[in-house]
Order: C-alpha cells, then structure tokens, then sequence
C-alpha cells in the first residue's frame, strides 16, 4: 500500500480512537488530553492535505491555548471518584440521540455533497500552502474577515467588561 | 539620636520615567554582575592551598612532654571540668617504680581521649591545664572523618612524637603582630601539616 | 536518489538533535560555572578539567537514584509529563537554520532539519505545547504545590505567548514570510532585524524569559512559596529530564533570538571572506569552509544568549505574580501592539521614501 495511504489509515483510526476516548474517559482530566491528541491527529490530516498553515495554527490555538485553559480549569475542580458515577442514566440517554442525531446529519450532508475525484491535471499543491491563503482572505473574502475581526473585538471588549472589578467590589 | 553616619534619608517619592522603565535598571545591574563574573576570585582550592591559619589559631589537641620527653598530664581533670562541651575524658593511673622516664609526676593519665565531634575547640582545657600540659596546635586541623572510629582521639593520637616537636610561634597578641612583621618582610613560615597517623 | 537524500535528512537531523543535547548538557555545566563567577566562586572544577565531566557525573547520580512514584498520584501521567516536556524541547530545533549549505559532489546539503515554509510557526506551535509537560507533571502529582506551580506554568505561558507572537508579527511582516531560512537570508549584509526591531527584540527576549520559566520568570517553581513548584514530587532521572528540557528550552530560544533578530549565520564581512575562501579553494572546499565559519558564528551568537540567560539569572530576583501579570498584559502587549503599528507604517509610508533616496 501507499506509505501516504496507510499514514491516513493510522491517523484516522487514531482520531476516531481519541475522540471517542473524549467521551467514553471517565477522569476529566483524561478526556481532556484525548481532546488534545484529537487536536493533533486533526493537525496531520491537515498536513496530510498539504495545509500546513491550518495545520500550524490548528495547534497553537486549539493545542496550545484553548485546551490549556481548558486543563487549567478542570485542574481547579476538585473532583471525587465517585461522584462522577452519579450521571443519571436520562442523561447518557438524551447525550446518545443527540450524539447520534449530529452523526446522522453529518453524514447524509456528507452523502449528498459530490467530491471530484482526484485529477492531477487541475490540482494544485499550493492551495493549502500561507501565500494562497492570505490572497483569498484578503481579496475574496475581506469583507467577511474583517466581519470577523470586529466580532473577536467585542468579544475582547465583553470580557474585560466582565472581568472588570466594579466599585466596592473585592475579589481578594 | 544618631549612631552612625551611614543611615541614609528614605523618601517616597514618585519615580521618573527612567526609573519606571525598569530597562536602565536592568542594565545598571548587568553591569555590576559582569563585573563580579571578571573580578579575581577569593577562592582558596583547599586541599592543594592551604591558607596560613595565625600563631594563634586553635587546631587539633596535643598532649605535651617535657624536655626530657615525661608527659606533663597529671589527669588532674580541671580540663575535663572546664571543657563546656564535655569533650574530654580521663582516668588516672599511679606511677609504677620504673616508669619515671615516662611520666613526670606520681599520677598520670592512663587513658586520655577527647571526642572529636564534641570539641569546640574553644582553648579552655588550655588555659584551665595547671601543668602546660594540654594545647591546641596552631598549624594542624583535625582531619576529616572517615569512620567513626576516628572520631574519638586517644594518646595515641594526642600525645607529641619527640622527633617532631610542636612549638607555638607566638603567644600573644603583640608576638603575632611582630610575627607578621616579619612574615611581611620576607620571612615566611609556612604551614606544612603532618599527616595524623 | 531518492535513498540519498532520505540518508542526508537522517544524518542532519541526527547531528542536530545530538547538538542540542550536547548543548543543553553543557549549560547545566556552564550555569553552574557562570552562577560562580558572578558570585566570586570558581564553580565546578573537580570533576575534570575545569569540571568539563561534571554533567556525565550528574546524568549519573540522577541515573542511579531511586525512580520514585508517589502512591496516589497518576502513574501513567506522572511519567508523561517529564516525557512530554522533553519531547516538546526537542521538537523545536529541527527548523532552526544552523548554516547555509555544505556541497559535496555537487549536493547541495542544507544545515538545516526541515526547511519548512511555516518554520516559525511551527516553533511556536512547539513551544505553545511546551506547557503541557510541566501541567501534565504538576497534577499528576497530587500534590498541592505541584498543582499550583503547574497553574502558574500554564498561566504565565499563555499570558507571554500573545505578546511574544505579537512581537514576532512584525518581523514577519518585514519579511514577508514564515520560513525560518528565508528570514536569515534576509538579514544578508548586515540587515540584521535588531536595527529595525529594538522594542519588538526585548518584548520577544523578555517573553522567550518567561516561556523558559526562566529568572526572573521562574514563579512555577518558586522555592519561597511553592517547595519546589511543579517537580516537588519528581525524582531520579525524570526530575533531570524536566531540569534538561529547561536547558534546551533555553538553547532552542537563544537560536531562535539570534535567527530572528541577529541574522542566524550572516555576520560582517560574510562576502568578502566567502570571496577569498572560494578563489583560495575552489568552489566546493571554500564554500563548506565559510559555511563552517557562519555555523560558527551562529554558535556564537546562540551561545552569547545562553549565557545572557545566565547573567540575567544571577542580576535580577524574581517577580511576584502579580508584577508578571501586569507586566505580560498591561506592558508588553500595548507594546507589542504598538509596534505592529510603528511597523506597519514604516513599512508603508517609510520604505518608500527611504528606496527613493537611495536610488
């Protein structure tokens, strides 16, 4: 077989492995490090596909800061072996339909959509690559990234108006 | 009231820019440490240099002899009671016909140890010994254990060999400070320690 | 063809990754070495000639202690964590642009890992995971210290990383590209970035501090406050991988420094020397003689900020959390920010003017 075929074999099977490990763990902390590998397998399929520009930034911020804050936080939990045990069996009922609803329909969306097969002749292995990247962020779709920029602004703003400390109050 | 001269004003005024910038700080403090890093070093490499210790240094116990080479102890024990460490012990022995050459009084000490981790080396069994009979040499540390044997010293250990006798180089104050005078001028004694036996 | 090229990338980044660890072992000595100097001590000198075999007989002691694991922490992840932290140290040099080329029977063999055309992020996306082994370590030592010197850790690393890529943007938009190689062509004939970037050279030098856990930054495991900080419970050699993955933290950075800002292997005079090399020699020994002088002069460079690392360790005490807060949110990143802007405008308004003259 293709080294590049087996290479995506392996790397598929791990993240499906470490996504479900997200949710079958039982220790937080556990699921959380699955997230990460996740993140990473998720990173060489990209790299896989010659993007390695949305594979580096795939990293830094999902791996490198999304999910340390998300240790962070489960780090702070105190939590006991045995409460965790305490899940009612509704709630694994309801989080199996709607796990198996967003299975469903990704999967007849993915069956609907009709993927060209591979023609060499119109294939291009820059596509992936920073310099196309930027040219189609900056002249097709500029209006939307800049959209964009101005929503993580308010977004900044809201939480230093969050984080802010009112008159009178203390924290510490 | 002031004691000293050194006391130095402290206010509490703002800082100026330069000083908030934290960086000119940052590089006043290199400055001083490269210095430090190129400066000559005080290091002595102990056991290849051996730094000269002072006439009157208090090193390891000797138990003197006489010039006709008698043991001056009488295991009299005033050094043992002014020992504030409890360090030394004793036990008397009486003076056998024979043996005069060997001691110089009629009692003497059949065993005599000092406890080696006990010691402070303070010098009072110096001063306390009616007879001169106990010192703290000035030239020979006592050397690192090994074993815990080593720990307490007995005569064999403590009493001087006459082949080589140890004498002080000063006594006093005044004697050390001529001493160096001298040392100064040329006239160095050095230290070479004996190894212990 | 094919096997050739695959022998030539195996051999470089062997040799690279053999590099960094001679290096990072060296600085445990150097440090050592440098912490008395500065003190007015000699530093480590029995072992050796001047000590020099004082880090094989730490690998040794730290070998032969007992490799302990506390009964109620998580033993699979009290391992990954020193593992982790190694690995993401390591990860980091294979980008690194040591020299230009070495030529042997018309090959052209780059001193270089990867070249890779997201080099730079790449680092930094290493260096962003660097985090884990240190938090990893921390909580699952159960202990109290240990989770807070870990929390500390991810904290101060999240905090100096956005003013440390927001510091690295501008010399990126000076260069117009991420790759490592690229940008120390770049700086070709004394063009060094430090010119154009003083500020945005000391907010990246004063966040590698920080991302290093480093003096003054080194609040993870603040002796005063938190026992030994996130390796509390960490012994034997698991302790010295998280003690070695410092150094090379430490080595990784100063490359980076000396890559992004001093020009990698360029140094004054570089086609003059290359000149001279290449009439003396020939084409294929001059050329890998000056590619072994710019290495050199790479290494020196590098080795200049290990030891910067160093003396800034031994001048400067450590700051209290909240000063590192302050500093990392409320200076650098206005910082930071401020000079994208002054960048950005020089480069648009400046450049022009500046081109203009010059022609």
């Amino acid at each position: 077989m293709n080294p590049s075929i087996s290479f995506f074999y392996f790397l598929s099977f791990l993240t499906v492995f470490s996504a479900l490990m997200v949710v079958v763990a039982k220790n937080p902390i556990h699921s959380v490090l699955y997230l990460i590998l996740t993140f990473f397998t998720l990173s060489g399929h990209y790299i896989l596909l010659n993007a390695q520009f949305l594979a580096a930034v795939n990293i830094i911020v999902y791996a490198g800061a999304i999910m340390v804050l998300f240790l962070f936080v489960i780090m702070f939990l105190n939590m006991k072996q045995d409460e965790v045990e305490t899940k009612a069996n509704l709630t694994k009922i309801a989080g199996t339909i709607v796990g198996g609803t967003v299975f469903v329909i990704l999967f007849g969306a993915y069956r609907k959509t009709a993927i060209p097969a591979f023609d060499p002749q119109s294939y291009q292995s820059q596509v992936g690559m920073i310099e196309s990247l930027g040219h189609l962020l900056f002249k097709d779709y500029l209006l939307p990234f800049e959209l964009i920029s101005i929503l993580l602004l308010v977004a900044m703003i809201g939480a230093v108006m969050l984080g802010k400390r009112e008159i009178g109050e203390r924290h510490f | 009231m002031q004691l000293t001269n050194r006391s130095k004003q402290v206010s509490n005024k703002e800082m100026t820019f330069m000083e908030r910038a934290y960086l000119p700080a940052i590089a006043t403090g290199l400055g001083i440490t490269i210095k430090h890093f190129f400066a000559k070093k005080v290091t002595i490499e102990y056991p290849e240099v051996k730094r000269y210790l002072g006439p009157v240094f208090r090193g390891r116990h000797i138990l003197k002899r006489d010039a006709d080479g008698k043991e001056r102890c009488t295991a009299c024990g005033l050094c043992a009671v002014a020992c504030p460490a409890e360090a030394i012990s004793m036990v008397a022995a009486e003076r056998e016909k024979g043996e005069e050459n060997l001691y110089r009084e009629e009692k003497y000490a059949a065993v005599y140890e000092v406890n080696m981790l006990r010691c402070i080396f303070c010098g009072l069994c110096e001063e306390a010994c009616p007879k001169q009979a106990v010192y703290l040499r000035h030239d020979e540390f006592v050397p690192v254990f090994t074993d815990r044997d080593q720990v307490i010293w007995g005569k064999d250990l403590l009493v001087e060999d006459m082949n080589n006798r140890y004498t002080r180089e000063a006594w006093t104050k005044e004697e050390a400070k001529a001493l160096d005078d001298k040392r100064a001028n040329g006239e160095v004694t050095n230290v070479t320690p004996r190894p212990v036996p | 063809m094919e096997l050739t090229e695959f022998t030539i990338k195996s051999i470089t980044i062997v040799a690279v990754f053999a590099l960094t660890l001679v290096i990072a072992m060296y600085s445990t000595w150097a440090e050592r070495k440098v912490a008395g100097f500065i003190q007015d001590r000699r530093g480590p000198n029995r072992a050796g000639w001047g000590g020099l075999l004082q880090p094989m007989a730490d690998a040794g002691k730290m070998f032969f202690k007992e490799d302990f694991i506390p009964a109620l922490a998580n033993k699979w992840l009290f391992i990954a964590g020193p593992s982790l932290a190694m690995l993401t140290a390591l990860l980091a040099s294979a980008v690194i642009p040591f020299g230009s080329t070495f030529r042997f029977n018309g090959v052209e063999v780059p001193l270089q890992g990867v070249e890779s055309n997201i080099g730079i992020l790449y680092v930094f996306g290493v260096v962003a995971l660097g985090v884990y082994g240190i938090m990893i370590g921390g909580w699952a030592s159960n202990n109290k210290f240990s989770l807070l010197g870990a929390i500390r850790a991810a904290s101060q690393n999240i905090s100096y990383e956005i003013a440390m890529g927001l510091s690295l943007i501008a010399v990126l938009m000076m260069s117009s590209s991420l790759s490592l190689g690229e940008i120390v062509s770049q700086q070709h004939g004394g063009n060094w970035n430090i010119f154009y970037q003083p500020l945005g050279f000391i907010i990246f030098l004063t966040c590698s501090f920080a991302e290093c856990n480093r003096v003054p930054f080194d609040l993870p495991e603040c002796e005063t406050e938190l026992v030994g900080g996130y390796h509390t419970e960490y012994g034997s050699m698991k302790l010295g991988f998280y003690l070695f993955a410092e150094y090379i933290n430490m080595f990784i950075s100063s490359a980076i420094i000396s890559t992004l800002y001093f020009g990698g292997y360029n140094y004054p005079g570089m086609d003059w020397v290359y000149n001279q090399l290449t009439s003396a020699m020939g084409t294929a020994t001059g050329h890998n003689i000056a590619t072994l002088i710019g290495t050199a002069v790479f290494f020196g460079k590098a080795l200049f900020f290990v030891f910067f690392y160093m003396w800034v360790r031994w001048t400067i005490p450590r700051f209290r959390y909240d000063q590192l807060m302050n500093l990392g949110w409320k200076k650098l990143i206005p910082l930071a920010i401020i000079n994208i802007i002054l960048t950005a405008a020089g480069i648009l308004f400046l450049k022009p003017i500046i081109t203009q003259i010059l022609n």
